[in-house]
């Protein structure tokens, strides 16, 4: 029988620990190196169109006006992570868009508001009811073709492409729908869809408050079970840059103020004197934003916290294993599209507040601008990887890209040639680092 | 690794004496299972047995059937016809996860890892620890792991990271945790040490002989006799979807196995089967 050595073991030295230096930080404070290399790609693209635009771009205006542009697209990359991590595609998510959205403004100005009447505080809850609804719907039955007939997702949403765009159009026969309730429309952003200054500062210390509890809870886990602890510094470290960036990003957007006339009418409305020198009026973060936001939190607690979660990345890393291990793959498959469909409607609700009426031409275009989020984000095609944040900061790269581009006044053909580029350039420095960190 | 030159000139038998309990009930019990796949019987009526604390080896060639008829018992086929029988009870398997609920766990040739997740949600994957508020409890899953992995091969360290970066002996080590880690009853492992070096090969030997104290069944699967004689206590071998023919380890030596693997041919310790070669 056996006489080799019983102190030999299946294990090979594992990574020599206390590396020092930049790694040996890396491995303390726990950042991605990723993340780090987008957030950094990110201070570049702004740095540059701050000096080429001669000092126009990194003002708290052009900065607002950046998050809320990025809401809409942030809302379905976050979605997107999940479809492609399990080795799917959904091209439809643009005329979803567009139908849900075209269904809410319908919904909207011929049944709920005659029915629950003009000033109803409940209008804008029903409108994005029936637009989630038929969201998950749409997503849910595309989720059923491509998990349970077979066919491949990458068809099922190119068909869905062009079906929900049509049934966009037969919802209102290509008319343009303008939006009748106010409540609803806050949800698109604008000087009234902002917080201002006072709600802002509320919002950053509930942000605090729950970092800070965050980094507990996971201290005390990390106790429970006599795990190795975070040292000290490094825990410092990461708490310091998430607050400074909360305040940091607080006191940009209340430092952007409404302009005159608009300040004036706040005050009349709200009985203010106006005081000498003028009135100081912050926009504070806008609402899209904090749904951004919202869902961005919601999203990695199920990628993260959930059995689904799991159950997602363990299908896109090994879609067999996953299945001899009991998952019920199928079902998962479903229910990633039904969310995603959600999530469009989402997006729906916001750019359609954002616009005040629902357009036949709305999202169009949009599957491409989420996919390369959910792509430039660190999602790979290959499935098995990405990350939420990484998503949502994807679709600020790429929308940083874009505005930058209209302020520097380039032309449209040329936006896509460089948006495009930067596409593909993007995937094969994130294949290189694959490469070699596998 | 063993060579064949080696081996094949072993001509003694195997010095090793069985004292596995048979007058019971089975554990497991197959009987004239049958499985095709267009039109080609992969199985074809094999029936095949499992006592406690019993070390089977089921050999073949490459498309003999054996890895078909184990996923037969592991959920992962459904059989064509034919009864499976838990514990002398009539089971019905119809997926992995009735399988799992018989106690019955597979260590899969490919592993059937999720490369893309850590160590310890690959333990628990399909049977999470959950958290009072529904949500995943990883430190307690980690904690667990570490428990598993800790007997199992005390040198690792690499919990955190994606079993993917492991080493093979590593993910083996891994697969297995994970069918022990739920009280298996009944273990099959498909080519157990196909991918591994001698060191890693005589680790896993060391584990079968502890199952077997703990009166664990084990399938052993493999295509290549010298893999597997030594550690079991009973031998099946099938051909064309067939059993050739069951015998007693120490009954037989390894060119007589040899002969059933290639020929079909039963030699005077074996109890020939359906498959056996007519003289």
């Amino acid at each position: 029988m056996s006489e080799a050595t019983s102190d030999t073991s299946l294990t090979r030295p594992g990574p020599t620990a206390g590396a020092g230096g930049f790694k040996g930080f890396m491995r303390a404070t726990e950042i991605d190196t990723r993340m780090l290399g987008m957030i950094g790609a990110l201070l570049v693209i702004w740095v540059g169109f701050h000096i080429l635009s001669g000092g126009t771009f990194l003002t708290p205006r052009n900065l607002w006006n950046l998050s809320v542009q990025t809401a809409s697209v942030g809302v379905m990359a976050t979605g997107m992570v999940l479809v492609i991590v399990t080795r799917n595609i959904d091209l439809s998510v643009g005329s979803i868009l567009g139908v849900t959205g075209m269904i809410m403004a319908v919904a909207q100005t011929q049944y709920i508001t005659p029915m629950l009447g003009y000033d109803s505080g409940l209008v804008w809850i029903a409108t994005l009811a029936i637009g989630l609804v038929c969201g998950l719907l749409i997503g849910g039955l595309q989720g059923f073709v491509i998990a349970y007939l077979g066919v491949p997702a990458f068809i099922v949403t190119l068909g869905g492409l062009l079906v929900w765009r049509g049934a966009a159009w037969w919802v209102a026969s290509g008319r343009t729908i303008p939006l009748t309730d106010d409540n609803f429309k806050l949800l698109g952003g604008g000087s009234d869809g902002s917080i201002g200054a006072t709600w802002s500062w509320i919002v950053a210390a509930a942000a605090i408050v729950f970092i800070v509890f965050g980094a507990l809870a996971a201290r005390r886990q990390r106790k429970r079970f006599n795990f190795a602890q975070k040292p000290m510094w490094a825990e410092a470290f990461t708490l310091g840059i998430s607050l400074i960036a909360v305040i940091g990003a607080t006191m940009i957007v209340n430092s952007y103020l409404l302009p005159g006339p608009l300040a004036r009418r706040y005050a009349e409305t709200n009985g203010i004197t106006v005081p000498e020198g003028g009135l100081e009026i912050s926009f504070g973060y806008a609402i899209p934003v904090l749904l951004f936001i919202g869902v961005g939190i919601v999203m990695t607690f199920i990628t993260r916290r959930t059995r689904f979660g799991r159950y997602v990345f363990a299908i896109g890393g090994n879609p067999e294993a996953a299945e001899l291990a009991g998952i019920n793959t199928k079902r998962v498959t479903l229910m990633v599209f039904a969310l995603m469909g959600m999530l469009a409607a989402v997006a729906a609700a916001i750019s359609t507040a954002r616009l005040s009426s629902a357009t036949n031409a709305q999202g169009t275009l949009d599957e491409l601008y989420t996919i390369a989020a959910a792509v430039i984000g660190g999602t790979s095609l290959a499935g098995g990887a990405g990350t939420i944040a990484g998503a949502m900061l994807g679709a600020l790269v790429m929308q940083s890209l874009q505005s930058g581009m209209v302020l520097l006044g380039l032309d449209t053909p040329l936006q896509n040639i460089v948006v495009g580029a930067v596409l593909v350039v993007a995937v094969w420095l994130d294949t290189l680092y694959r490469r070699r960190s596998a | 690794m063993s060579t064949t030159m080696d081996s094949i000139t072993d001509h003694g038998p195997a010095h090793h004496h069985s004292d596995v309990d048979r007058s019971g009930t089975p554990l497991i019990d197959m009987r004239d299972i049958s499985i095709a796949f267009g039109g080609i019987h992969a199985v074809d009526q094999a029936s095949i047995d499992l006592y406690k604390g019993e070390v089977v080896a089921l050999l073949g060639h490459n498309g003999a059937g054996k890895s078909t008829l184990i996923k037969i018992l592991s959920g992962a086929y459904k059989r064509d016809s034919g009864e499976i029988f838990v514990r002398g009870e009539k089971a019905s398997i119809g997926n992995p996860r009735d399988a799992k609920a018989y106690g019955i766990e597979t260590i899969y040739q490919t592993l059937a890892l999720a490369d893309n997740v850590d160590a310890a949600a690959n333990l628990f994957l399909g049977r999470e620890i959950m958290t009072p508020w529904g949500t995943l409890d990883d430190g307690a899953m980690e904690a667990e792991a570490r428990k598993v992995m800790g007997r199992l091969n005390p040198n690792f360290r690499r919990f955190k990271e994606p079993v993917k970066a492991l080493s093979g002996g590593q993910r083996q080590s891994v697969a297995i945790a994970r069918a022990i880690l739920f009280n298996a009853k009944i273990l099959i492992m498909d080519e157990p040490t196909a991918a591994l070096g001698p060191q890693e090969t005589a680790q896993v030997a060391d584990l079968i002989k502890e199952l077997k104290k703990e009166e664990i069944g084990i399938f052993l699967i493999s295509h290549d006799i010298h893999d597997v004689f030594d550690l079991s206590d009973r031998v099946v071998v099938m051909k064309n979807g067939q059993v050739v023919g069951s015998a007693k380890t120490e009954d037989v030596t390894k060119d007589e196995v040899l002969g059933m693997i290639i020929l079909g041919k039963c030699p005077p310790g074996a109890t020939p089967g359906p498959g056996a070669m007519k003289e």
